[in-house]
């Protein structure tokens, strides 16, 4: 069904990433699928009250963020971002160990809820609740980069609900301004928890970018191979010193806004049910498949071994300990700061 | 050693600072070509270009969050707000990210970056041009805020906030911008925070005060003087962290404590001060706290009469000191 236009059976090499790159993609595809079911599973416990699924958002995540060079470029993600933030270097166990808001997780020892992902080591910005701050942060940090004449680009994501926060329209203005090496991607999955996209977004999310004076693109975020290859033009031209761009990748979420939703209240069965035929991890399948990389008994033991992967790493999480108490004041200053 | 009056100070030491360190940058609302509506970057865009001197979209939001960002890469940006009151449009950026980033990473980050705001009234501003914005940044655990009353302090307290590792908010009060004078060493010094001036000694009652009120303070208590009556007047300087040790050593030496601020009374900083005295010294005193503050009405109307029924005066002061004296 995804490449069935027959034009062609190794978009891939066109898009310059070799057969380990798709490999590793998919592995990563279905590393933040079975996160997210094990998520839910230990939410239908009681061992994790908050879950922020992404299901449904892989493609458009791993695509968007192989685009990215790690170790060099930065990420400033958004709260859905499980998938890419596999790709950006947690490990499923240390996904886990946020989930439990235990002392080693690597975002914020237990401080903060699930998915509100970074580590320095890792090039991830902290994050917070307060949607589309991190947009700014990202500017800051490519002005940054620029005035510095590094050649690192800055990616940031949000959903379509986040553009319509100040701070996302201030990041496209000063990027567009100063030609930032930033590349800001909307993950468009049509609703803002319970808000649709026609009440959220006038004209369109990809057409804001014209007024701010940057290219903006739109694709088919459920194909991993195009949010790949929108979000690496835009990438390549933020290192050529050429400035911002947006990316606007549509996708759709399977589950609820989070654990303490109830999508049936604002979303149609045979909506969910259609979008959930269009789920990118199948079509990614189907292309490796085409392009005889993989096949059934592949897929097999690749699904067995992130189930596996997932469920152990999950187990150590769940062992791990949880922060002292008696570090509580620790790091609101970089030093403690009585207060009598 | 030269004399000053702050608004120069805070110039020279910023112009110093970015010529000592690169990583310095300033961005706001006219900081370029026009140096700040009150001449604090003049010639700053002459000396450093356009790189580091950077002319923002007029958006607080905006001017906050990329400090940030910059902040994060390692530069060391100093925000401009061209006023205090306009501030709030970024306020989420301050007090949701600059302020919480260090906590919720757990050390991972933090947010070395100083925000600058003239604020305060008596300057003709009204209701927008007026403003007292200190208690609501320093409520915020992670940042910390300071007010210079004089240019030496100004100098020594922004060289700190640069090397500050935390944000920092800075707040310059407009009307002691010209009216305050003060000398001013050659050489690089820091002002540590969280530490208050006894300015004035004096053994009957103690007045504890910051900014603008400074100086009113110890105009009333040297009017005082010539009846006998002896104040002893502490400049806070900095509001987070609050120096309430050199406050209740004076209290409990005076027995009489008065708390003086220009904002609205209701839970202003002073309101802190006065509660850590209550809580610490109840036992000292000899009389009840007493503060003095803005009436509870939006800061500030801008009739001359309006506004001056607004802002303690030093006639006042003094009448407030001399009650509770004679108490
Ligand atoms: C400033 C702010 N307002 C409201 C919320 C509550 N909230 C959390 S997520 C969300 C919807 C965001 O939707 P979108 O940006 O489309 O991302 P998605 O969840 O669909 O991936 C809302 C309203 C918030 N976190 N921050
Ligand atoms: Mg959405």
């Amino acid at each position: 069904m995804a490449n069935g236009n027959g034009s062609s059976n190794d978009r891939h090499t066109e898009l310059g990433l070799k057969e380990e790159d798709l490999v590793e993609m998919y592995r990563f595809m279905l590393l933040a699928r079975y996160c997210d079911e094990r998520q839910w599973g230990l939410n239908r416990q009681g061992k994790a009250p908050f879950v922020v699924p992404v299901s449904g958002h892989e493609a458009a995540q791993v695509g968007s963020a192989w685009a990215f060079e790690r170790g060099k470029d930065v990420f400033c993600p958004y709260y859905r971002d499980l998938a890419l933030t596999l790709v950006a270097g947690f490990s499923p166990k240390d996904v886990f160990l946020g989930l439990f808001g235990k002392k080693d997780d690597p975002s914020s020892g237990g401080r903060q809820m699930p998915a509100h992902w970074g580590a320095r080591d890792r090039n991830i910005i902290t994050g917070s609740s307060p949607i589309a701050t991190q947009c700014l942060h990202a500017a800051g940090i490519a002005l940054s980069k620029k005035l510095k004449r590094s050649d690192a680009v800055v990616g940031t994501w949000c959903g379509e609900g986040g553009t319509s926060e100040a701070d996302w329209h201030g990041a496209m203005n000063f990027s567009g301004i100063h030609k930032l090496p930033l590349v800001l991607v909307v993950e468009n999955n049509q609703y803002a928890i319970s808000v649709h996209v026609s009440k959220q977004v006038a004209g369109s999310v990809h057409g804001r970018a014209a007024g701010y004076g940057m290219p903006g693109a739109v694709g088919d975020g459920n194909d991993v191979l195009e949010s790949y290859k929108l979000t690496k033009e835009a990438v390549d031209r933020a290192r050529a010193g050429e400035g911002a761009s947006l990316v606007e990748l549509l996708t759709y979420r399977h589950y609820s806004h989070t654990s303490d939703d109830d999508d049936r209240t604002y979303r149609k069965k045979e909506e969910v049910e259609e979008w959930k035929r269009k789920d990118p991890i199948p079509r990614f399948e189907e292309y490796l498949r085409s392009v005889d990389l993989i096949d059934d008994a592949k897929i097999q033991e690749m699904r067995d071994d992130a189930k596996t992967t997932v469920d152990e790493q999950a187990k150590e999480a769940e062992q791990a300990d949880f922060p002292d108490p008696s570090t509580g004041y620790d790091n609101v200053y970089a030093e403690r700061v009585e207060v009598r | 050693m030269s004399e000053k009056n702050l608004v120069q100070t805070v110039h020279d030491t910023l112009f110093d600072e970015m010529k000592r360190d690169d990583r310095v940058l300033v961005l706001g609302e006219d900081v370029g070509a026009r140096g700040g509506v009150f001449r604090v970057t003049m010639g700053f865009l002459d000396e450093f270009g356009e790189d580091r001197v950077i002319d923002t979209p007029l958006d607080e939001c905006l001017i906050a969050g990329v400090a940030i960002g910059l902040a994060i890469d390692g530069m060391r940006p100093v925000a401009e707000m061209q006023f205090a009151d306009f501030s709030f449009p970024g306020f989420n950026q301050i007090v949701q990210e600059a302020a919480r980033i260090r906590y919720r990473s757990n050390g991972d980050f933090s947010v070395p970056m100083v925000i600058r705001a003239p604020y305060g009234g008596g300057v003709h501003g009204a209701l927008y041009h007026s403003q007292s914005v200190e208690a609501f940044y320093a409520h915020v655990p992670g940042l910390k805020v300071v007010v210079p009353s004089t240019p030496y302090d100004a100098k020594g307290m922004l060289i700190q906030a640069l090397e500050d590792p935390d944000p920092v908010i800075y707040l310059e009060h407009k009307k002691t911008y010209r009216l305050i004078k003060g000398e001013v060493p050659d050489e690089r010094y820091t002002v540590p925070f969280g530490k208050a001036e006894l300015r004035r000694p004096g053994s009957d009652l103690t007045v504890i005060s910051y900014g603008l009120m400074h100086h009113l303070c110890v105009e009333a208590a040297d009017r005082l003087s010539g009846d006998g009556i002896e104040v002893e007047v502490i400049d806070l300087r900095s509001i987070f962290p609050l120096d309430i040790d050199t406050v209740l050593e004076s209290v409990g030496r005076t027995n009489k404590a008065m708390v003086v601020y220009e904002d609205n009374k209701f839970l202003g900083a002073g309101a802190e001060v006065a509660a850590q005295i209550a809580e610490h010294a109840m036992f000292e005193l000899d009389a009840p706290i007493k503060r003095i503050a803005g009436p509870h009405v939006p800061a500030m109307p801008y009739a001359p009469t309006l506004e001056h029924w607004f802002m303690p005066s030093v006639d006042s002061l003094e009448q407030e000191m001399r009650k509770l004296a004679d108490y």
